[in-house]
Parts: C-alpha cells; sequence; structure tokens
C-alpha cells in the first residue's frame, strides 16, 4: 500500500498495464508534453516513448476513431478525453461506432478501448466545463460505464478498463482531484458489476458513486447523531450495473435516497428508481428518493455554484422525508 | 501502367462480380425479397476494382454505406455478404449487419459503415496499428464526395500528414452527396484540392478507367509504405441509381445520366471495348467471365435463400466481448 493522490492513482494504473501490455498505448490531447491538464499521465512519455504516448490534434472525433482502428486491430487504446463536456465533439464515434462495432461485426472483432474524462463541478468551471453526463452513455448497449469516488478505485477501475475487451467510458471527477488514501502498488485491479458498502446500516440506503458518493458518507455521519442507521453504497459501475446489491440492501432498510451530481431529470437515479418500483415494491416502506442537481445548466459564480450541486443538507432533508 | 492479361481480365472480372451483385440485389430488392436501405454501387466498380487489385490480406480497408463493391474487390465472400442482405444465420453477421456493417475482419475488411465520413478516421486508427505492429500494410479509407465535408474528413487528413500514417485516402466522387452535387455543397474545382491545406499529394483520376485509378493508387501505397504520409486519390464516377433503391433520383439531369450510362463512359462497356481493341481478351472470353459471374450471384441467392433465419435469442449475442 501506498498513499497516493486521485491524480497519482490514475498515472499509476496507466503505468502499471503498459509494463504488463505492450499494446496498451495512450493517445488525447495534452497528455505527452504536458502531461495531462492535471498531470494524469505525467512523466509517461518519458518512460515510454512517443510511440506510445501521443499528443494528438485537439481532434476528439479523430481521438475516438483512432482508438475504434486500432481497437479493432487489436491494440488496447486508452484515450483522454479530458473534461466529459468534449464528449459531444466525438459522440457519434462513441455511439455509433465504438459501442456498436462489435455487435454489427457479430464477434469478428471487440472494440478494447478506454475513454477517460473527468465528470463534475464547484471549481467555477460553468456550463461546458462542469457536467456529469455519465447516464448518457448508460443508454448506449455495448458500453461499459463506470465513476471513481476515491484514488484506490481510480486506479482499481481504469485497470480493469483497460483489460475489458469492451469500449469503457472510465469517468473520473476533476474533484477528487486532491484527495489521497491508501492505493495498492503494482498491478491492482477493481472488477466491474460490483457495488462496495461504504458503511452498513438498517434504516435507509443512501446509493451514489463518483465524488457524490463521500458527501453521502459524511451525511450519514451526521445521520448517526439523529439515530438514522444510514448504508451508503457506492454503486462503481453504472453499467454493469449491481442491482443485487442494491436489492439486498433496500430489502434490509425498505428506504432508499439515490443521490447523484448530474442533472436529476434523466440522471441515472431514475434508471434505478425505476427498477426498484418494479423488483422491491414489497420492501419499500417509503418513495423512492432521488436526489440531483438542478434541470438547469450548470452556472458560473460561486454564489450560485454553490446552491446547484446537491450538498450535504439536501441530502440529509431527502433521508428525513422518508422518516416523515 | 502496362498489365499483364491476367491482371487486365482479372480488374474486368472484379468488375463483373460487382455490377452483377448489385443488379441482382436491385431487383432482389424491387421484388420484395431484401428489406432495408440497399446503396448500389453500379456504376462506380472501376475504383474498387483499381484500389484492391494493389492491395494483399495484410493491407485494410474501411467503406461507407455504399460498400459491397469494396467488400467483393477486397475478396469478401458473396453468399456470405447475399445471406445478410438476406438477414440470414449464413450472413457475415448472421443477420446482425445488414448491407451497410459488412467487415471480414480476416482479410482485412474492417467494414463498411452507415455513417457519412465515419470510416476515414478509423482507418487512420488501422494505419496506426499497423505501423505499431510493424506491418508493411497500408490502410485505405474508401468514401464520398459527400464526405469530404465533415469535420471526419479533416480531422483524419490533418492527423494522418501530421503523423505520417500509412494511410490512402480514396474519394469516390460520384457526382452526388445523397442528392446534392459537390458543386452546390463546396467551392472546390477538384475535391483532390482539399490535399493542399493538409500538405499531402492529391490528384484526380478518371474513376471509370481502372488502370488509371490503379496506377495512382499505386503510387499511394508505394509513399505511404516508404513513411512518407497519406495522400488523397480523388476518383470521378457517377451513380448510376439514386442513393439508394427508392430514390428516383429525379435531381439528376437526364442528359448526364444517360452520358454517364453509355457504352462509351460506363465503365464496364467501355473496359470491354478496350480489352478488345487492343486485342488484350476475346468478346467469347468477356461472356464467360459474365457468365460465370452471374452463375456465381445465382448461386448465393439460392444458398442465401435456402439458409435458415437467425434465432432470436442471437439478437443478445456480442453486444458486449467476454
Amino acid at each position: 500500500m501506498a498513499i497516493m493522490t486521485y491524480v497519482d492513482a490514475i498515472r499509476d494504473a496507466q503505468r502499471q498495464e503498459m509494463l504488463r501490455d505492450p499494446d496498451v498505448f495512450l493517445a488525447g490531447e495534452d497528455i505527452a508534453l504536458m502531461g495531462s491538464s492535471f498531470g494524469q499521465t505525467a512523466g509517461l512519455a518519458d518512460e515510454f516513448g512517443s510511440g506510445r504516448v501521443l499528443d494528438t490534434p485537439i481532434s476528439e472525433g479523430q481521438i475516438v476513431s483512432l482508438g475504434v482502428g486500432a481497437a479493432a486491430m487489436g491494440l488496447r487504446p486508452v484515450l483522454s478525453l479530458d473534461f466529459c463536456d468534449f464528449l459531444g465533439c466525438c459522440f457519434d464515434e462513441i455511439l455509433n461506432q465504438a459501442a456498436k462495432m462489435s455487435y454489427m461485426l457479430n464477434g469478428q472483432t471487440s472494440i478494447p478501448l478506454v475513454i477517460r474524462a473527468n465528470l463534475g463541478g464547484e471549481i467555477g468551471a460553468a456550463a461546458q466545463h462542469s457536467q456529469c453526463l455519465e447516464a448518457l452513455f448508460t443508454h448506449l448497449p455495448g458500453l461499459k460505464v463506470v465513476a471513481s469516488s476515491g484514488p484506490r478505485l481510480a486506479k482499481g477501475l481504469l485497470s480493469q478498463a483497460i483489460r475489458d475487451n469492451n469500449p469503457v467510458m472510465c469517468f473520473e471527477h476533476k474533484g477528487l482531484n486532491g484527495i489521497s488514501e491508501e492505493v495498492p502498488q503494482g498491478e491492482f485491479t477493481v472488477p466491474f458489476g460490483k457495488a462496495e458498502i461504504k458503511k452498513e446500516g438498517k434504516d435507509v440506503t443512501i446509493l451514489s458513486w463518483s465524488k457524490m458518493l463521500r458527501k453521502c458518507v459524511d451525511v450519514a455521519e451526521q445521520l448517526e447523531k439523529e439515530r438514522i442507521d444510514a448504508e451508503v453504497i457506492d454503486l462503481v459501475s453504472l453499467y454493469p450495473l449491481d442491482m443485487d446489491a442494491i436489492l439486498a440492501s433496500v430489502e434490509k432498510t425498505g428506504r432508499i435516497v439515490i443521490a447523484h451530481e448530474s442533472v436529476e431529470t434523466g440522471g441515472f437515479g431514475g434508471e434505478i428508481a425505476a427498477r426498484l418500483a418494479d423488483e422491491a415494491f414489497d420492501f419499500l416502506d417509503a418513495p423512492i428518493k432521488r436526489v440531483g442537481s438542478p434541470f438547469t445548466p450548470v452556472p458560473f459564480s460561486a454564489a450560485l455554484e454553490r446552491n446547484y450541486q446537491p450538498n450535504e443538507e439536501k441530502i440529509i432533508a431527502a433521508v428525513k422525508s422518508l422518516f416523515a | 501502367m502496362k498489365l499483364a492479361k491476367k491482371e487486365y481480365l482479372s480488374l474486368y472480372e472484379t468488375m463483373v462480380r460487382i455490377r452483377t451483385f448489385e443488379e441482382s440485389g436491385r431487383r432482389l430488392m424491387l421484388e420484395g425479397k431484401l428489406g432495408g436501405f440497399l446503396h448500389l454501387y453500379s456504376g462506380e466498380e472501376a475504383i474498387a476494382s483499381g484500389v484492391c487489385s494493389e492491395l494483399t490480406d495484410e493491407d485494410c480497408i474501411c467503406s461507407t454505406h455504399r460498400g459491397h463493391g469494396h467488400i467483393i474487390a477486397k475478396g469478401g465472400s458473396i453468399p456470405k455478404m447475399m445471406a445478410e442482405l438476406y438477414g440470414k444465420d449464413t450472413g457475415y453477421s448472421q443477420g446482425k449487419s445488414g448491407s451497410m456493417h459488412i467487415a471480414d475482419i480476416s482479410i482485412g475488411i474492417i467494414g463498411a459503415n452507415g455513417i457519412v465520413g465515419a470510416c476515414i478516421p478509423i482507418a487512420n486508427g488501422v494505419a496506426f496499428a499497423l505501423r505499431y505492429k510493424k506491418k508493411d500494410a497500408v490502410a485505405v479509407a474508401f468514401f464520398g464526395d459527400g464526405s469530404t465535408n465533415r469535420g471526419t474528413f479533416h480531422e483524419a487528413l490533418n492527423l494522418a500528414s501530421a503523423w505520417k500514417l500509412p494511410v490512402v485516402f480514396v474519394c469516390e466522387n460520384n457526382g452526388f452527396g445523397m442528392s446534392t452535387p459537390p458543386t452546390r455543397s463546396t467551392n472546390n474545382k477538384n475535391l483532390s484540392e482539399r490535399a493542399v491545406a493538409y500538405n499531402i499529394p492529391g490528384v484526380t483520376v478518371d474513376g471509370n478507367d481502372p488502370v488509371a485509378v490503379k496506377e495512382a493508387f499505386a503510387k499511394a501505397v508505394k509513399r505511404a509504405k516508404k513513411g512518407d504520409g497519406p495522400s488523397l486519390v480523388e476518383c470521378l464516377t457517377w451513380r448510376h441509381h439514386g442513393h439508394y433503391i427508392g430514390d428516383p433520383a429525379l435531381y439528376k439531369d437526364p442528359k448526364d445520366q444517360k452520358k454517364w450510362l453509355s457504352e462509351e463512359v460506363d465503365p464496364i462497356p467501355r473496359f470491354e471495348a478496350r480489352l478488345q481493341k487492343e486485342k488484350i481478351a476475346t468478346a467469347k472470353e468477356l461472356s464467360a467471365i459474365k457468365a460465370k459471374a452471374e452463375e456465381e450471384v445465382q448461386a448465393a441467392i439460392e444458398f442465401a435463400e435456402a439458409s435458415p433465419d437467425p434465432e432470436p435469442e442471437t439478437m443478445f449475442e456480442h453486444v458486449y466481448a467476454d
């Protein structure tokens, strides 16, 4: 184990997988000379050479297509798209190319491709650099979608994504960059489709992912003082979805709050709520509650943004409403 | 470019096999035997034939929605493609792909593509992989005039030039992006002029002459394999039919249509006349090739019609790889 920041963990995952498999290469904007916006690829070009760590032009469609073509030929591209907001510049390449190729070709080839992109606001980056767009990609069969809530998961999920034989949307959160925790050294993977129970509890389930999960852990501590014993689950991967873990928790608690930073309308919480309504109706003692951002673009001013993303108070209010 | 008799006949045979496949497909669709969209390559056969005659199985092609010709010329299986058009279990993708997504990775057909212009930057990825794996091979992107107005074309030419990728861009200028001619959608006399912006060679050739296409393409392959980077080869041709079967193409000028479909311009009768005039082949030899193609396609139709439908549960296969 070593103490690593979120950024270091991301960098270490790429380094370990490049050491392990010569077919892994990195491509993206500003990843070689600059080492990425936040240093997620710092030093890797020096270590592995310009043939495996490639600065691309600002051509997002080409970056993803480069990955699709190379992956179809058996390489394992890891593409850095930086802010998830930029995924709009390469949406066809993700939704019509990467996601569907294995299917259209009936398995003649697979597309082992990783797209790294960061989610999240609360840094005054305004409407085009702050979104949480993970739900968009859960609507596309053929993609896997994961989101890390800290350094250990960032390393484990990215390493797993690089080994996966499918296109994986590997979402990071730029608001976690400075967070440090113990992370296993050397090769380390975390399986997809396995939610993690961060705190056991019996009164209410709080389900979340990415940075919002950390707020939920804090919320659970605060609720303890009010004698509400919350169970906190980190979903870890949106697809594959660990519905069994959610059902088992709700069967125990009878109540659930699903919290995410993305806009509540059309957010992935809605899909989980619908499934719970279908599969867990008999266990539920209260309505399924969602907490997400309001249906507006992310505002710039701190005075506005601090009221935009769900905070601890909003999550606590949602939890308490289930006991009213 | 002087070729051996075998090579001339091979170019001819490929063109004839494509035309026979396409016109049979047209008939089958009009008879209601095929569903979906069918974008026919009739009239453009000289391009696929000329280009693919310079390729080996190691070389890779990325194709378009109008891809049957490329697939046949690259060595794809006519029975498997026909069965795919029928949506049968014996088709290239067991009925998951239909006309627009046929691929045969084992012989370097990385896939047709239903999105205009999408295959161009993907071909760069293929070229990158070929170089990464130190193969003495090239990737080829086929695309129409319409795709040269997509960002994908420009992003791809820029990257391929910057990285000197072993790729050749083959623009099939068939006169129409669906209904819109390049004269309405661009301000370029020739689309090959666009190569200048990316500091790569760009040529415009007679796309109804398989030998002219082969010659221009061979130069581009040589350059790409030497490590000097990509080229843009624009081939001027004409789409005989509408954008798809069912499009009456009322936007075409009948005078142009008549000219391009005449025996002097249609690549197949034109090449037949040349082969006979230059005493490379006799009328008898050429008709034998035509008869063989008819038989081959007829057998493919029979194979497809006798093949079973895919089982419903196969719909769920290959969404994800293991």
